[in-house]
């Protein structure tokens, strides 16, 4: 989506770039921001970040947070804030240990009842947040003890656990590899494993990427619809499916594609969607950019409201069960704290505290960046203090950048 | 004792790519009310910013000198500190602080620290007092009505030891009665002695108070003389716009069809006090083509029944009918009245009608996306082709219609709204004050939109407080008061003196 603001006055090249480049430095710093701290991480590290291993780790540590940094981000565009996802995250996961390890219901019913159950909580704290008007500060706040207490009461203060190998696999399990030819690649790249599903699936990926880059960019230029640069357009879309390809060549040669990626993969690309691309997604934005005139323009603003909050129950439940089945066991402490990383990375993606403003690509990239600062200091060795200031900053950087960039822009 | 008070002299300011002040030159007399006219945009702000430190010396070139000497500012403090105050357009007021606590704010009458209310209190009792004002000092600011609040700003002024008064459209938000209170109390200041310039569009007022005017245009000063040299108003409209404005109100000639729309026994309470009727057994209706005004002072509650008609977007236990085309219709929310070919356009452009911060496209399409979406997925390129043809239509100047509205003049904002209307195909069409705020020449353009809309057959409601632009405009006004219908007229018999006597007599 190309907001970009034309700029006919000087229609010379540079400037023209230039001009470009400051209305939408705040992506293009993201990702090379990204890109620069798993650079360093790399180099520090001495080659451990990128290794296959930790690569899958990665992922699989953040999902929870990325799942519900989507649903965050919706909230956030609306004009609203979060703050009981950690703890109805961590009541979920407690609900799921209790339904099937202590009363051994089915997995699949307890997952449609954990779902159910997270919609409703959203639903309820929605409800008094869309219809009374109450501040969603308060309200999940309120949320946010109110679980917290509901999960310890749920758990008797007590872990429960292990949960069944076909519950783990949710966060644990990899897609079985059903192509061809496998063996014959591992021989041929003398790795320890090669899974032709995972490294098709970056292939794809970044083709898709590449092709409809393309596609959009062909459209836009009929329409005179400004677009990025040709340098910039070709640059962007290249490290992005460079990345692609990098990242699954290197999980296809550890044990494959996630069940969790995969996951995350399809919801990611659902909501970005869902938040650009249709006419539910335009009226939230309107929602949160000027809340009277949307309403006076027709769109039902309370329902809309309500439904952010029940999505983002949903959201919560299901990066419960993630959270749940990746621990293995369901602790009282489950999601302590947590939703701050999922707020923080929003807000590093771009996100705009009064609302109207935010991208889904933004907000995942911000959870992977806060993640990779995450993972890479802990291999370092840096301690919990640290990390935690370091992280702090980042954050803080982050939003000051935006502010100076609305400020000058 | 010095002549002049105040001279700006060759001052440019240049923001980067655009010159907003070329060479202009400011003179003010000790003791004359001056009046700086000009347009939206013509530099009159900029002008006052480089002199109140907002831009401070060195950002811009050209010399000030004040009260004789040289002088640069440095910042808002500065300036103050030398006795030149701005009123800004907005109010500057702590709503939930007492009138007392407004006006002492940041200067408080303190020892060490704690306030000593009673002295406090004292002072503006007598500050009051010199702005007619009979309220409490303890007062929360936001129990006053805008035109008192005004008052209390230039109370707060008063407090500052002002000698150089400066006040940016101070009656924009103000009632007829309001106006004139705040216009006489200026005339007093005067007489105490007191130099003061006023920002206005209204030239009624620049007449009836200025000694001398100024006349800004494009950033340049195009014209300054005293009004005793019987300078008349369409000198200063020409100045201002840099051409004739014989007739400021576009030609038409109406074509009346069948009525479309009828409400009768509509009746409506406060949102918040449900024993308060605010609307009372109105009943109005609209031809096709024809354009209808709503005339009353401020507060007759033409915005509520505009606003309870529309989707009930304004107050509760709402009785009556809306009929469209002789058939009842619901609309009882905001779409169902879309939906039965309403639309409403407020008063208030920023804060109801646009999403400042999103591009005029994406503000255009809001009203309808069904339109340009396929199912639930937008088509971008209709939305783009949808938004070139309103600015094609409207002439919405704007380098792009990605451009944010924000960027915009109040003109332009204001046919990016009436082009959001249009786009979701209402029959009738609701304008509140559509050109409050917008300059003379952009007034002409929207003026001219109007009577395009009721050439096209649609029903226009113009609500408005300027009655010029009532007459000049409408076919048939209702006079509104005190949340009542007292009168209606058709165009040939109504008359300013008409309406006020509906109004006073009621």
């Amino acid at each position: 989506m190309t907001m970009a603001e034309n700029n006919t006055r000087d229609a010379g090249g540079q400037s023209r770039i230039s001009a470009y480049l400051a209305a939408h430095l705040r992506e293009y710093g993201l990702l090379f921001a990204l890109i620069a701290i798993m650079a360093f991480f790399q180099v520090v590290t001495g080659g451990t970040l990128l290794k296959p291993i930790n690569l899958t780790n990665l992922l699989l540590q953040n999902s929870y947070i990325v799942i519900m940094a989507l649903g965050m981000l919706i909230v956030i565009v609306a004009g609203h804030i979060d703050l009981s996802v950690g703890s109805v995250m961590g009541f979920v996961g407690a609900l799921a240990a209790v339904m099937v390890v202590n009363y051994d219901i089915s997995i699949g019913v307890t997952m449609v009842t954990c779902v159910v159950v997270g919609a409703v909580i959203g639903g309820a704290q929605g409800y008094w947040i869309a219809y009374w008007k109450i501040p969603s500060f308060i309200v999940t706040l309120a949320g946010m003890l109110v679980f917290r207490g509901l999960s310890l009461w749920l758990l008797e203060g007590q872990s429960v656990g292990p949960f069944p190998r076909e519950f783990q696999v949710i966060a644990t399990g990899f897609v079985p590899d059903f192509l061809p030819g496998g063996e014959t690649m591992k021989t041929l790249l003398d790795t320890r494993n090669f899974n032709v599903l995972a490294f098709g699936t970056g292939i794809i990926a970044a083709s898709w990427v590449i092709w409809s880059g393309l596609q959009k960019r062909a459209r836009n230029k009929a329409y005179g619809i400004e677009d990025e640069p040709r340098a910039f357009f070709v640059a962007r879309t290249a490290i992005i499916a460079f990345a692609l390809v990098f990242i699954l060549y290197k999980l296809a040669t550890f044990r494959g594609l996630p069940n969790v990626l995969l996951t995350m993969g399809v919801l990611t690309i659902i909501y970005a969607f869902i938040t650009e691309r249709t006419v539910l997604g335009r009226r939230i934005y309107a929602l949160g950019g000027n809340e009277k005139a949307a309403k006076l323009s027709g769109i039902k603003t309370e329902r809309l409201t309500f439904l952010a909050f029940v999505n983002m129950g949903i959201l919560a439940a299901i990066a419960g069960l993630v959270f749940a089945a990746r621990l293995n066991t369901a602790t009282p402490k489950a999601g302590f704290a947590l939703e701050l990383d999922v707020i923080a990375a929003v807000f590093i993606g771009g996100a705009s505290m009064s609302g109207g403003v935010g991208r889904i690509v933004g907000a995942v990239v911000g959870a992977f960046l806060m993640g990779v600062l995450n993972n890479g200091m802990s291999i370092m060795g840096i301690g919990i203090d640290y990390q935690q200031m370091i992280k702090g900053l980042v954050l803080l950087a982050a939003v000051i950048f935006d502010v100076y960039n609305k400020k000058k822009g | 004792m010095q002549d002049t008070l105040l001279d700006m002299r060759a001052i440019t300011k240049t923001f980067p790519g655009v010159k907003a002040l070329d060479d202009v030159s400011l003179q003010v007399k000790t003791g004359e009310i001056h009046a700086i006219c000009g347009e939206n945009g013509a530099g009159k702000s900029t002008l006052m910013k480089v002199l109140s430190g907002v831009y401070p010396a060195g950002s811009y070139d050209g010399e000030i000198h004040y009260d004789g000497v040289l002088t640069e500012m440095r910042d808002i403090a500065d300036s103050e500190a030398r006795g030149i105050i701005i009123i800004h357009q907005e109010l500057a007021l702590v709503p939930l602080l007492s009138i007392a606590e407004n006006l002492f704010l940041g200067n408080e009458t303190a020892r060490a620290g704690v306030i000593d209310w009673r002295e406090t209190n004292r002072k503006t009792e007598d500050l009051l007092r010199k702005v007619g004002l009979r309220d409490a000092p303890t007062t929360q600011v936001e129990k006053l009505g805008v035109g008192k609040q005004q008052l209390v700003e230039i109370a707060k002024a008063l407090a500052k030891d002002v000698r150089l008064l400066i006040l940016d459209e101070p009656t924009s938000a103000l009632s007829e009665s309001d106006s004139q209170k705040l216009l006489d109390l200026m005339l007093d200041l005067k007489a105490q002695g007191m130099t003061q310039i006023i920002i206005s569009h209204k030239l009624n007022e620049v007449r009836r108070v200025a000694d001398s005017v100024t006349v800004i245009r494009d950033g340049q000063s195009v014209s300054s003389f005293d009004t005793s040299d019987g300078i008349t108003e369409d000198r200063i409209v020409r100045d201002m716009v840099g051409r004739s404005m014989e007739n400021r109100y576009p030609d038409r000639t109406p074509q009346i069809g069948e009525r479309i729309m009828r409400v009768a026994d509509w009746s409506v309470y406060h949102p918040e006090h449900d024993d308060r009727q605010v609307i009372r057994d109105v009943g109005f209706d609209v031809r096709a083509g024809e354009v209808v005004g709503i005339a009353g002072l401020m507060g007759a509650g033409r915005t509520e029944l505009a606003m309870s008609i529309f989707g009930r977007s304004w107050g509760q236990n709402i009785t009556g009918t809306v009929e469209m085309h002789g058939r009842p219709v619901d609309v009882s929310n905001v779409s169902r009245a879309i939906a039965a070919g309403l639309a409403y356009v407020p008063e208030d452009r920023k804060s109801l009608g646009l999403i400042l911060d999103d591009s005029i496209t994406r503000n255009i399409t809001i009203s309808n996306l069904p339109e340009v979406a396929r199912g639930a997925v937008l088509n971008e390129h209709a939305e783009k082709r949808v938004a070139e043809k309103y600015r094609a239509d409207l002439g919405i100047r704007t380098p792009g219609v990605f451009q944010k509205v924000v960027n915009l003049s109040g003109g332009n904002q204001q046919k990016v709204v009436l082009s959001k209307w249009l786009f979701a195909g209402p029959e009738v069409l609701i304008l509140d004050e559509p050109t409050r705020g917008i300059d003379v020449g952009a007034k002409y353009e929207i003026y001219g939109l109007i009577n395009d809309l009721a050439a096209a057959g649609k029903g226009v409601v113009m609500i408005s407080s300027e009655m010029p632009e009532l007459l000049g405009m409408c076919d048939r006004v209702y006079v509104m008061n005190e949340g009542a219908f007292v009168g209606e007229m058709p165009k040939a018999e109504a008359s300013q003196e008409r309406i006020m006597s509906l109004i006073v007599n009621k």
